[in-house]
């Protein structure tokens, strides 16, 4: 235990923060995605109605993300004063900017993939139930991919 | 990550300045600690502001902080 603290406290902050937020997203996607598998939808439903619930769930994520990740933020930020004793934020400067750019970038290209991955599997005849989860998984592997390579270029260098 | 050909000499002339700390370095140029250890490691290039900002900081031209040396 006292050498995870030890590798922690030699993490910078935006280390730190980049690994909760992984583990932020996983959780709150993870546990949105349970919740509505586990409410519904029924099997009966006509393609118009299954849309309309999908749709419904994608909009309803947004809020539930939001208020999620500030949530973390909040518990990371009180936890990391507690733990490291210092209780000023870093700025952000350049570099950290332009970490935050590349990795957007290539989370973009994450999110791309997997939206027409979504779109090729209904033209493969998937159902519209599958098309979304494609669409769903594909935002929270791009969300990790961001944060992901963010650590990376911080710990690798850019 | 590509070769960089920029190379600098801020840890020695940090230590010339009253051994200045990284920390401190960092505060009066304004960025993070983080960012003076990956240019002092090469691992990031900083940009015109910052490369004029750190040879004030030194009170030094800037071509006695950082070296180009583009490979033949």
């Amino acid at each position: 235990m006292s050498s995870l603290i030890d590798n922690t406290n030699k993490m910078s902050y935006q280390e730190r923060k980049n690994i909760v937020h992984i583990v932020g997203s996983l959780l709150i996607t993870g546990t949105y995605f349970w919740y509505i598998t586990q409410s519904g939808p029924a099997p009966d439903l006509s393609t118009e109605e299954l849309l309309k619930f999908w749709a419904k769930s994608l909009l309803v994520l947004i809020p539930v993300s939001i208020v999620g990740k500030i949530i973390v933020h909040i518990v990371f930020s009180i936890t990391n004063a507690i733990a490291t004793r210092d209780h000023k934020i870093p700025p952000t400067d350049e570099r950290d900017k332009l970490i935050e750019l590349r990795a957007s970038r290539n989370a973009s290209w994450i999110f791309g993939a997997g939206f027409i991955i979504a779109m090729g599997a209904l033209v493969m005849d998937a159902s519209v139930t599958a098309m979304f989860v494609v669409l769903i998984c594909g935002g929270l592997l791009s969300e990790i991919f961001d944060n992901a390579s963010q650590l990376y270029f911080h710990r690798r260098g850019i | 990550m590509s070769k960089s050909f920029l190379s600098n000499n801020i840890r020695t002339l940090r230590f010339h300045n009253n051994e200045m700390t990284q920390q401190q370095l960092a505060d009066a140029v304004g960025v993070s600690r983080q960012t003076i250890v990956a240019i002092e490691k090469g691992k990031y290039s900083p940009s015109l502001e910052l490369a004029f900002r750190l040879a004030a900081a030194f009170n030094t031209p800037i071509q006695d902080v950082f070296t180009y040396t583009p490979e033949k």
